[in-house]
């Protein structure tokens, strides 16, 4: 090594440690603070922003957040068993609640905060609560595909017919809660049949956000996704969705499949109370218009709180009726990955 | 080299501190191919085997395949091709040309195909794939292919010439056989590089073993499945490096003795001078250009502010981990060289070997397989920086190691050895003599570590703590979502972080022919 390089080299690690200085910790996210109470959420963080700032100016209880995803935080939590530090946990999806209520680690959702949402959207065991509700949509691109030709049910896009029309983002956790819809009300066989089909048919995107930009490109005709993307594209810039339309598959077709995102509390937790008051804010009315007001687009799924009003009514959108409880996330990968799609 | 080894017998008699800690490193390294060989085959052989061969393996293999064949081969050409141009030919402002030819090192290849796709969206498949990889991935060919002919010596060249031997002919039986050692190193480390890819395979949707291992982990955090697909890629990875040490064979075209070297003559280009000069131009404006273009257009069109809060805390956990485990992996890798410096036994050699192979392993391997045993076995350490940090200096220890031995192998061993003599204790004559003379070696370890560290994408994105965000992985966050404003700070972020890098390796080389 020449001496000339010591000055590169000096200059740069001096530049490392100023950088250093001005952070507050050298490793990362400042640890855990255990007197707050922890969420680990893998629901929007503008959505999640709105309610705990709401929460915290009701109750004055202090709240910090850990943002993740549904899968790995949901493996995340039954990994960390009782040693876990969160006291709340929210999805996105259902089936990563489901993974953690099936290890036992969740404490029942107090009686009234389960009656502040309506019956389709909390499971029938009462361990957590829907928190947000989302729906199945048919993104389309009406200069490359007619509102009349489009598909009848979301089970025929396995047809040959649908060969490279449509895209959908699989890797995902969405995508996957649709699959484990479609598992629960057409069994396995058919289920098996459907991925088959999707392998063969479908162009595959990182995203929900990628699926619909690529609709509204005109790189393929017909897009599945959920609702909120679109609409909130529609309400900002509409960069991504100006030469798109959604269709509704209706008719309790699996398409019209609701996913519902769902909020419980540890067993764990040292903060009962709290974490039980959090659930109870944020199913309250209050906390349902916050989420309305967050511009989330996501639909509300408190009793007698209205959605915003660009959406179609939740109630109007005849989606199959699924106990969300008994979503199996594990054996909808296992499909998936018999499929090739995984 | 006799006063090291007059030195070094006396420093190692029997297993001491030294060797020990160099079996300790070389333990670690090579825990992740044993954790995932282990978990790929927990559920018996015959599991193993029906989760190999199935039609999904056979795509991923053939996607993987087909790129490393046509990027190492579009890289050696375009690379072999500059590097001469550039070197051994009269084309004008050389010096400039080297510059512009080996600075795409400092865009990452994930803020590349960022660049290309914000502006091409149908950027895809195996085309787009092969052209991204190709434009980051030639310099790699090109920087030691280039340093190789400047050294060369012409005398060869001039006795084919004058034995009547074309200009061409020259190239392909003279100059060739010489560079091949370099254009193979290069080759190997383009190979490498993309069998590890993921941030420009997931971007350009074209599904690899890595992409796929990643996809298997976010959907189902199932480490058996992903193992199973993580075997057959360290099984590729061997594959690479075998068989660039059969292509390598034995070249034995060096000179013996002293003499004075012939300065080679450059080839006028005459008419050819104006293709050369449009085609490199192309060539940079294509690697260089549209990604600087891009950002700056993405940094102009966002609105965002560039230093935003989530930037700076992004930044501050960067520089944190990158620190640590510069410092870490440089420690680690001081007592493995220090060994291999001293004696050439069967021990040393299985640890080089160990530590190169291990470290050869895509990122996506070595994460997953610390993932595995955090799960499993350590849970406290999951979610820890620590383990981060322990997977950034497996994948990097090779760049401190090579820092280092380039040091030792200069440091005058007498000087030690009067220490010895005048009664200092080993490790006092190490402190007070032998690390002062390898601290530049140690330091420049430290930054090649260190600036591979920001822009680490793949086992940070899975093994990063929740709520810690680095530039990498912010970078990644937005650009996924198609958020090609709010990432496009973070990629400058990286460019900045990754340009003395880019400097430290273009004046290394031009120094290594002085």
């Amino acid at each position: 090594m020449k001496r000339r390089h010591l000055p590169a080299v000096v200059a740069v690690a001096a530049l490392a440690l100023a950088a250093c200085g001005s952070g507050d910790s050298a490793t990362g996210e400042a640890p855990l603070d255990p007197s707050k109470l922890t969420i680990y959420s893998a629901q929007h963080a503008n959505l999640v922003d709105a309610w705990v700032k709401g929460f915290t100016a009701d109750t004055g209880i202090q709240v910090q957040v850990r943002q993740g995803k549904d899968s790995s935080m949901g493996n995340q939590l039954v990994a960390e068993g009782d040693k876990t530090q969160a006291d709340v946990f929210l999805t996105e999806n259902s089936p990563a609640m489901t993974v953690v209520q099936n290890a036992g680690l969740l404490s029942p959702v107090e009686q009234s905060t389960l009656d502040q949402v309506s019956q389709q959207y909390r499971p029938s065991s009462g361990e957590w609560v829907g928190i947000a509700a989302r729906s199945t949509v048919l993104i389309y691109n009406p200069s490359k595909i007619s509102e009349a030709d489009l598909p009848a049910s979301m089970l025929d896009l396995a047809d040959p017919k649908w060969k490279g029309k449509w895209g959908a983002a699989p890797s995902g956790a969405d995508f996957q809660a649709i699959v484990s819809g479609v598992l629960q009300a057409e069994g396995a066989d058919r289920t098996e049949t459907w991925l088959k089909g999707l392998k063969e048919n479908a162009k595959v995107y990182q995203n929900n956000i990628a699926t619909m930009k690529a609709v509204n490109a005109g790189e393929v005709p017909m897009g599945i996704m959920y609702h909120y993307y679109w609409y909130r594209d529609q309400a900002l810039t509409k960069e991504g969705s100006a030469n798109t339309k959604l269709h509704y598959f209706k008719g309790e077709d699996v398409g019209a499949f609701v996913s519902v995102s769902a909020g419980g509390v540890l067993k764990a937790s040292t903060k009962q109370a709290d974490a039980q008051k959090f659930l109870a804010w944020v199913t309250s009315a209050k906390g349902q218009e916050a989420l309305v007001s967050s511009k989330s687009m996501e639909y509300a799924v408190g009793d007698g709180v209205a959605s915003d009003p660009a959406l179609p009514p939740l109630d109007s959108l005849q989606a199959p009726s699924i106990d969300p409880f008994t979503l199996d996330g594990p054996e909808v990968i296992k499909l998936m990955t018999a499929a090739g799609i995984l | 080299m006799t006063s090291t080894s007059t030195l070094s017998r006396r420093g190692t008699g029997g297993i001491g501190p030294v060797a020990i800690s160099a079996v300790v490193v070389a333990g670690i390294c090579v825990l992740p191919l044993l954790v995932i060989l282990a978990t790929a085959t927990e559920s018996g052989l015959g599991v193993a085997a029906q989760q190999v061969f199935r039609p999904r393996v056979g795509e991923l293999l053939g996607n993987t395949v087909s790129l490393v064949l046509v990027t190492t081969t579009a890289c050696v050409v375009v690379g072999v091709g500059a590097a001469w141009l550039v070197e051994r030919t009269e084309l004008p402002a050389a010096r400039w040309w080297r510059l512009a030819l080996v600075a795409p090192l400092a865009v990452p290849a994930f803020v590349n195909a960022y660049a290309w796709v914000s502006l091409r969206p149908s950027l895809t498949g195996l085309g787009g794939a092969a052209l991204i990889t190709t434009l980051s991935y030639t310099p790699f060919v090109f920087l030691p292919v280039a340093a190789l002919l400047r050294g060369l010596d012409s005398r060869w060249e001039d006795s084919a010439r004058s034995l009547g031997l074309g200009a061409w002919g020259t190239f392909a039986k003279i100059v060739l056989p010489q560079v091949r050692p370099a254009l193979l190193g290069g080759a190997l480390l383009v190979a490498l590089h993309l069998l590890a890819e993921f941030g420009v395979l997931a971007m350009l949707r074209f599904p690899t073993f890595t992409t796929a291992i990643l996809d298997q982990y976010e959907a189902a955090f199932d480490t058996t499945a992903g193992s199973v697909l993580a075997t057959v890629l360290m099984v590729l990875t061997a594959l690479v490096l075998t068989g660039e040490r059969f292509a390598r064979g034995r070249v034995s075209l060096a000179r013996i003795g002293s003499g004075v070297r012939v300065q080679p003559q450059r080839v006028p280009l005459g008419r050819w001078a104006g293709p050369a000069i449009v085609g490199l131009t192309t060539w940079v404006l294509l690697s260089l250009g549209v990604p600087l273009y891009a950002v700056g257009h993405w940094l102009g069109a966002g609105g965002t502010p560039i230093l935003s809060p989530a930037l700076l805390g992004a930044l501050s956990s960067t520089v944190g981990l990158a620190l640590t485990a510069g410092v870490l992996t440089t420690v680690a890798a001081f007592p493995v060289a220090l060994l291999l410096h001293r004696r050439r036994t069967l021990l040393t050699e299985s640890i080089e070997r160990i530590t190169y192979f291990a470290s050869s392993l895509p990122g996506v391997v070595v994460a997953l397989a610390l993932v595995t045993v955090a799960i499993r076995w350590i849970g406290p350490l999951y979610q820890t920086p620590f383990l981060l940090v322990i997977a950034y200096a497996i994948l990097f220890i090779p760049r401190a190691m090579v820092s280092i031995r380039a040091a030792l192998a200069q440091a005058p061993g007498g000087l030690l050895e009067a220490a010895r003599s005048l009664g200092d204790s080993p490790w006092r004559a190490t402190r007070r003599v032998l690390l002062p003379l390898i601290a530049p070696g140690l330091l420049s370890g430290f930054a090649m570590v260190f600036l591979a560290t920001c822009v680490e994408l793949t086992a940070t994105l899975l093994l990063a703590p929740t709520g810690t965000t680095t530039l990498a992985t912010g970078f990644w966050a937005a650009s996924d979502s198609l958020d090609y404003g709010v990432a496009a700070p973070y990629a400058l972020m990286m460019i900045l972080v990754s340009a003395p890098l880019t400097w430290l390796l273009l004046s290394n080389s031009t120094k290594d022919t002085r």
